[in-house]
């Protein structure tokens, strides 16, 4: 009795320790020195980590850009790769302190789990991929067809919607890991392959032959990506925010980790505040007022990242479309820094 | 710690009688003592338990309740034993969850201890080869981790089998289904009007035969006399509903899977992550309850078997009779930790997309509706009361196995 009662006692009293998620998340970023970036378990061009554990891509470039904004080092984060299913308690529990994970801004994420989106970093939509063999051309001619995704996804959701509304009969298996979603499509469990459609280009990469496999033209949802943050840290939020709007205004004012330097010297009032020749925007922020010069020092505009880690020039290839600058016909747009 | 050199102080004291203790070292006071410290310490353990998380939840701007569980779910699940749709709310995923969990254990309980109770019987067998045989069998299983013999099975063995589109059992026009690496999809049984004669007839055969069975062994008790209580039970639970089927008209039939764009459809599909996940816990169990049955059996002195050879029983009835019983009470209360341990192991089912309860309820649920609280308080209760109806059957069953003194 006495020894159950102690367990108990003790396991209650364990759990009292444990962190509580903290509202200042400037300050215990700042006292422990780095960023805690929640990222994905590996998807090319967005997040994945090289042969020495080194991550890279489109989402790990908004956590380097707060770093860089923060700590003048890019540098400074420390990541975490998650499953879809966890991540949204990963970063309310307080483990990390952004999630960067082509994560999709949607009304329940945002009102419902304490969450805030801080932006888009990625305009997408979902679609199909299956084999070549089966002579699919359309969507719609996937009746009686398995398909295979990941759990804790809006892509389950938006499948679910998709062949209910075109009385399609479908069976639907949700996999926890990436990983295995690609084996079980692979070895021929479903014909068929749901996911973002940016994610489908690298996705089929993994595949043992990419060439037999189609991308249908269907995109049957739309997918803001972009960074969350937990509710109710505004400080932080705005951090975050401003800082990836930084890498947006950079491109559209022509900024780049190039020429950074002598853009300093610019006449134009835009630039100027950008990378804080004029005006104190890192006052209001509570970091250095060059975070936006270092973010595009250390990490490059928003197009220069785009371009890097998944435009045309790279393994996935994904053209600019609907992510081009607002003023070259896309829908990239960033509040001024003014 | 003094130590008394002094002979006369401690004859003196002997005869003032026990010595005053201070109060600290009474026993009573000090147990008491303990008892109010140690439930002071729950009390506030629990208490800041809940104001942490209450904490946690508003500084979050959440609140906490479980009317989340009346809202739609939004999400397909692989495999349902009851009506389900996009539609159906958060508690539904809940039933869908339970229901396909227990279908795993209990099917995987059932036959683990058959094949456990055979391995652990041929590992004491006289001959060799089988002996070996199930030794190997014991250790190739239990040494290798479970969640590997679930990936072994799902992606290894599932995948040696033909694709969708050209299945096993085209041969028998789908009489028996289709086997493909898309699961088995068996003929679907589609019951006719009378025939819940049939199964009002299993019913009253089992009811049945716990009667006779009970009848004859008091009369065993007072006569000595036997009877054949096997075969009137079958009988009773096999012959007389079968009877009844065929009277009325064999009120079943089957609806047959055709081979489609995709594979075969319609039917009763069985899910490969269902078989997958069936086989490796029940033969992983198996092992341990192999060595659990044959400890039981080891543990019983060899002076049975040989008291009863001497009374001129025969080696079935002699194991059957008297070793078995006997072992029981031995084997039951570890084989209930195996249940147990059965029954929560079918959470590693998430690694496969089988949709039990940790998976489709503790994890896609969980994600869209975002109440991770509430949802893992209800997951974890619904493990402890399985557990706990577990045990207490098995020591219902264990008490009713113990020695009866006569
Ligand atoms: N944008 C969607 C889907 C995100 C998602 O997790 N997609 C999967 C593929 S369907 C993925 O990226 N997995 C990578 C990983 O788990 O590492 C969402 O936010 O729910």
């Amino acid at each position: 009795m006495k020894a159950k009662l102690l367990s108990a006692a003790f396991g209650a009293a364990l759990s009292v320790t444990a962190v509580n998620a903290s509202a200042a998340t400037l300050d215990d970023v700042k006292s422990k020195g780095f960023i805690q970036c929640g990222v994905s378990q590996g998807l090319p061009g967005f997040s994945q980590p090289d042969s020495s554990g080194n991550w890279s891509g489109l989402d790990v470039d908004v956590c380097r850009a707060v770093a860089a904004a923060v700590f003048g080092d890019a540098g400074k984060v420390k990541y975490t790769p998650l499953s879809a299913k966890e991540r949204f308690t990963a970063l309310s529990s307080g483990e990390i302190d952004i999630l960067s994970r082509n994560t999709t801004w949607t009304a329940t994420r945002d009102t419902q789990l304490g969450l805030n989106f801080a932006g888009v970093n990625y305009y997408d939509g979902q679609g199909f991929m299956v084999r070549k063999e089966l002579g699919v051309s359309s969507a719609l001619e996937l009746s009686g067809a398995s398909v295979c995704t990941q759990t804790g996804t809006t892509t389950e959701i938006n499948a679910t919607d998709y062949f209910t509304v075109n009385k399609m009969e479908y069976e639907l298996v949700a996999f926890e890991k990436n990983d295995e979603v690609v084996a079980a499509y692979d070895s021929g469990r479903c014909e068929v392959l749901t996911s973002d459609a940016s994610q489908l280009y690298s996705l089929r990469l993994k595949l043992t032959d990419p060439n037999v496999h189609v991308v249908l033209p269907e995109i049957i949802s739309k997918e803001p990506l972009g960074p969350v943050v937990r509710q109710g840290d505004d400080q932080w939020f705005n951090i975050v925010r401003w800082s990836f709007s930084a890498m947006v205004n950079a491109e559209e004012l022509g900024v780049t980790s190039e020429n950074v330097d002598e853009m300093k010297k610019s006449e134009n009032p835009g630039i100027k505040r950008l990378l804080g020749v004029e005006g104190n925007f890192g006052e209001g922020l509570g970091i250095p007022n060059e975070w936006a010069y270092n973010i595009v020092k250390h990490v490059g505009n928003y197009g220069e990242s785009f371009d890097k880690h998944v435009g045309p020039e790279t393994s996935l290839g994904i053209a600019r479309g609907v992510n081009a600058l607002w003023s070259k016909g896309g829908v990239m747009y960033a509040p001024p820094i003014r | 710690m003094t130590v008394d050199t002094d002979g006369v102080n401690a004859v003196d004291q002997m005869e003032k009688g026990p010595q005053k203790t201070a109060f600290f070292n009474n026993p009573k006071i000090r147990s008491s003592v303990i008892q109010v410290l140690l439930i002071g310490i729950l009390i506030y353990g629990v208490w800041s338990l809940i104001s942490n998380t209450a904490a946690n939840l508003s500084a979050q701007s959440k609140s906490f309740g479980f009317g989340f569980l009346d809202n739609a779910s939004g999400f397909d699940v692989s495999q349902s034993l009851i009506e389900y749709s996009r539609a159906s709310s958060f508690w539904t995923v809940y039933q869908v969850g339970l229901l396909n969990t227990l279908l795993v254990a209990i099917t995987g309980i059932i036959l683990a201890t058959l094949v456990g109770f055979s391995i652990g019987i041929a590992r004491l067998s006289s001959n060799w080869i089988v002996s070996r045989a199930a030794y190997w069998y014991v250790e190739a299983l239990r040494n290798i981790p479970l969640l590997l013999w679930i990936f072994i099975f799902y992606f290894g063995v599932l995948r040696l089998l033909p694709s969708k589109r050209e299945p096993l059992g085209t041969s028998l026009d789908g009489a028996l289904g289709y086997l493909s690496i898309g699961g088995w999809i068996a003929p679907k049984p589609v019951a006719g009007d009378m025939l819940w004669l049939t199964g009002l007839a299993v019913l009253f055969g089992i009811v049945a035969s716990f009667i006779v069975s009970s009848w004859a062994k008091k009369r065993q008790m007072r006569t000595g006399q036997q009877f054949p209580t096997l075969y009137v039970i079958l009988g009773l639970i096999i012959g007389l509903p079968a009877a009844l089927f065929i009277v009325t008209g064999l009120p079943l039939s089957f609806e047959y899977p055709e081979i489609g764009r995709f594979g075969a459809r319609g039917g009763m599909p069985v899910l490969p992550e269902f078989i997958a996940l069936l086989t490796a816990l029940s033969i992983y169990t198996s092992a341990f309850i192999a060595e659990i049955v044959r400890a039981g059996i080891l543990a019983i002195n060899k002076g049975q078997t040989e008291a009863s050879h001497a009374l001129g029983l025969r080696p079935g009835p002699t194991l059957n009779l008297v070793i078995i019983p006997q072992a029981l009470r031995v084997i039951i209360p570890p084989l209930t930790n195996q249940f147990l341990n059965l029954t929560k192991n079918s959470s590693l089912a998430v690694a496969i997309a089988y949709p039990e309860l940790v998976s489709i309820f503790a994890g896609t649920a969980l994600n869209q509706s975002g109440r991770e609280v509430e949802i893992i308080m209800i997951t974890m209760a619904t493990y402890l009361t399985l557990s706990l109806l577990t045990s207490t059957f098995m020591n219902w069953y264990n008490n009713r196995m113990a020695l009866i003194e006569r």
